[in-house]
């Protein structure tokens, strides 16, 4: 009896566990090890002697840390306040759904919307041009990446701070305003600190896709900035070189454990056993 | 008479078509300790909510010292609340909550640090300060609540079920430390609770409440022995109440017979609610009894035996004594006249007390 049981749980693992190792491990894997061939299929450490060698990769890594910072730091400063009115609204789950709703679109669509907007004879120079200012260079600037990016991110960062903000007790609240804490103090040493992992859990969930983006670069910032996720690309579809792609990918696996880290639930505040 | 602390005057609450509070007038006085009690969702926690200033009320007026404090913010209030769930900051140590008030009230640092020391020395938790609050059991959350509250030297301080997460035996001690804070602060405890127990251990005045209203207020021995209503006589303590009849001043009639009583004032042949409380029930034989049970069944307490019984109307007794009975067997029952307390139906507590007022002062005449 307790073996079949123990069968049946095991069953059930067995969905979960090839997706796991087909598309997880294995990947990973591969990546790994072919980042250790370079071009004539030779087993070497070369490619890394390259990448930690070559200032266009470090730079690379450089660029594409900062406008992921940057991109993670916009849609943070948008969507807490965003999340926090939606949480007070009475129909907070419609107003929810509107914020989902541009994520069940394809990226590229967006994309594309985006390059007729920003276009020469697009909407926002036809308003600049209303305003008087006249048509300006938008689009494949730098500035209409990250805002492309931010709009995309935004949805993101939006739910896992709306969720913490959910699971906040209001007592909480009560609390602190009972103790002589006006909205702002309130907000500052309680509802901001309590819905922390929130916001963690938006960063992971921004700051990591954000350092491999590579359409967009294209798309939209016009391949100004080359991120590592452009350079990727381009040694797996252009210049073939596969040990490269996948010791630069290598390197994103390690920069996005990095954050996990940084990002991870710490140990309580005082949390010293005796 | 001292200056009441806090006054309802014609307080009423309602949520869309609800009314959660009926024209609530209440008065506290300084230095006392006040319980509401009633069942849940009767309104004592929303006048709670209405003292400290978590909600606003519909109509009346909240008066805190003689001003009137409808509008003034929670955080402008001199009240600090007790929370049911305690509502501890999780992301602070005990001395973190416990000095929260006062950082934001930019009080000196030494003197945070000496006042936070005195509140949690008071609450018996003095080495406890570094702790995590999820290092706490649920009787030490209990305590740096009230720390964290009285820190701020309130002039009232509300208590939200406090100890509702506790248990029974912690919960008897918590009653005989609250008791004794409050008496060493002087400081009014206002205690929300739905445990007639605690009630009556601890106040100095109750005010029993059901469905947005306040049937009855006094101290714990004047609702036992008084009660206005069924409902009170029954939510507080364990009674019988029987149909009766008054027959005139001091003679009621129920289970077919006519008894001597303590209550007067109510017209002759009015249908009313006689209370017994089971241990002003007295065990007899048959021949002494002015009522005759049979024992249905007898369950051991440990000081006592209760004592289920039915008589020969098919009227439920229950029965305090310190003897057993044997089952089946048909006992007497006997009482004092003033073991009796009739009821009128739909009496309002200032009928009620006027009433009491006009036969107490003939008794005592009659002892002149």
């Amino acid at each position: 009896m307790r073996t079949l049981t123990k069968r049946r749980t095991w069953a059930y693992f067995i969905p979960y566990g090839l997706w796991l190792a087909l598309f997880v491990i294995a990947p990973v894997a591969l990546i790994i090890y072919q980042s250790f061939f370079d071009l004539g299929h030779h087993v070497t450490l070369s490619n890394y002697q390259t990448y930690f060698q070559s200032a266009t990769y470090l730079k690379m890594t450089a660029n594409s840390v900062w406008y992921a910072f940057l991109i993670t730091l916009f849609t943070g400063l948008i969507s807490y306040p965003t999340a926090y009115f939606i949480h007070q609204l009475k129909h907070r789950q419609f107003w929810l759904l509107l914020v989902i709703l541009p994520t069940w679109i394809n990226i590229l669509l967006k994309a594309y919307a985006f390059i007729g907007i920003f276009s020469q004879a697009g909407l926002a120079n036809q308003f600049l041009t209303f305003i008087g200012i006249g048509p300006q260079q938008i689009l494949f600037t730098n500035a209409s990446f990250i805002f492309v990016a931010t709009y995309i991110q935004i949805p993101f960062m939006i739910l896992p701070i709306y969720n913490a903000l959910d699971d906040l007790n209001p007592a909480f609240i009560n609390a602190s305003r009972d103790l002589g804490a006006s909205s702002w103090q309130t907000f500052r040493h309680v509802i901001f600190p309590l819905t922390l992992p929130g916001v963690k859990a938006g960063i992971q969930a921004v700051f990591i896709p954000s350092l491999s983006l590579f359409m967009l670069t294209r798309l939209i910032g016009g391949n100004k900035v080359i991120t590592l996720g452009t350079a990727i690309e381009e040694h797996f579809l252009t210049t073939m070189n596969w040990g490269m792609g996948s010791t630069i990918g290598v390197v994103l696996i390690v920069a996005m454990i990095v954050v996990m880290l940084l990002t991870g639930d710490q140990k309580v505040k005082g949390g010293t056993p005796r | 008479m001292t200056e009441p602390i806090i006054t309802l005057r014609h307080v009423t609450k309602r949520y869309d078509s609800h009314t959660i509070l009926k024209n609530i007038n209440l008065t506290l006085e300084s230095g006392k300790f006040y319980t509401l009690l009633g069942p849940s969702g009767c309104g004592k926690t929303t006048i709670l909510r209405a003292i400290a200033g978590f909600m606003q009320v519909s109509e009346g007026d909240v008066l805190f010292a003689g001003q009137r404090i409808n509008e003034v913010p929670a955080n402008k209030r001199n009240v600090n609340t007790v929370f049911q769930d305690y509502a501890l900051f999780p992301h602070m140590t005990v001395a973190e909550n416990v000095a929260f008030g006062l950082t934001l009230k930019k009080v000196a640092k030494p003197e945070i640090v000496e006042r936070v020391a005195k509140a949690l020395k008071l609450v018996q938790l003095a080495d406890y300060g570094d702790r995590a609050i999820s290092e706490l059991s649920g009787g030490q959350r209990q305590r740096i609540a009230i720390a964290r509250a009285i820190v701020m030297e309130p002039k009232v301080l509300l208590l939200d079920e406090p100890l509702s997460a506790l248990d029974a035996k912690l919960r008897r001690q918590m009653q005989y430390e609250l008791r004794d804070l409050q008496q060493r602060l002087g400081i009014t405890f206002l205690f929300v609770t739905h445990d007639q127990e605690e009630a009556l251990a601890m106040s100095d005045e109750i005010f029993v409440m059901n469905q947005g209203e306040v049937l009855q207020s006094g101290s714990p021995v004047d609702i036992y022995d008084e009660p206005i209503n069924h409902f009170v006589a029954d939510f507080i303590g364990e009674s019988n109440i029987l149909p009766a009849k008054m027959i005139a001043d001091f003679q009621v009639a129920f289970g077919g017979h006519q008894f001597e009583c303590a209550d007067a004032g109510i017209p002759d042949n009015e249908p009313v609610e006689v209370v017994i409380r089971p241990e002003d029930l007295t065990l007899t034989t048959p021949e002494q009894a002015k009522l005759t049970v049979t024992i249905d069944t007898q369950l051991f307490r440990g000081d006592y035996y209760e004592i289920a019984a039915t008589d020969t109307l098919g009227n439920d007794w229950l029965i305090h004594s310190v003897n057993p009975a044997e089952d089946g067997e048909a006992v007497g029952l006997t009482f004092r006249p003033q073991d009796l307390h009739v009821m009128r139906f739909g009496e309002k507590e200032a009928e009620f007390d006027a009433r009491l007022e006009t036969y107490e002062e003939l008794e005592d005449e009659n002892v002149d």
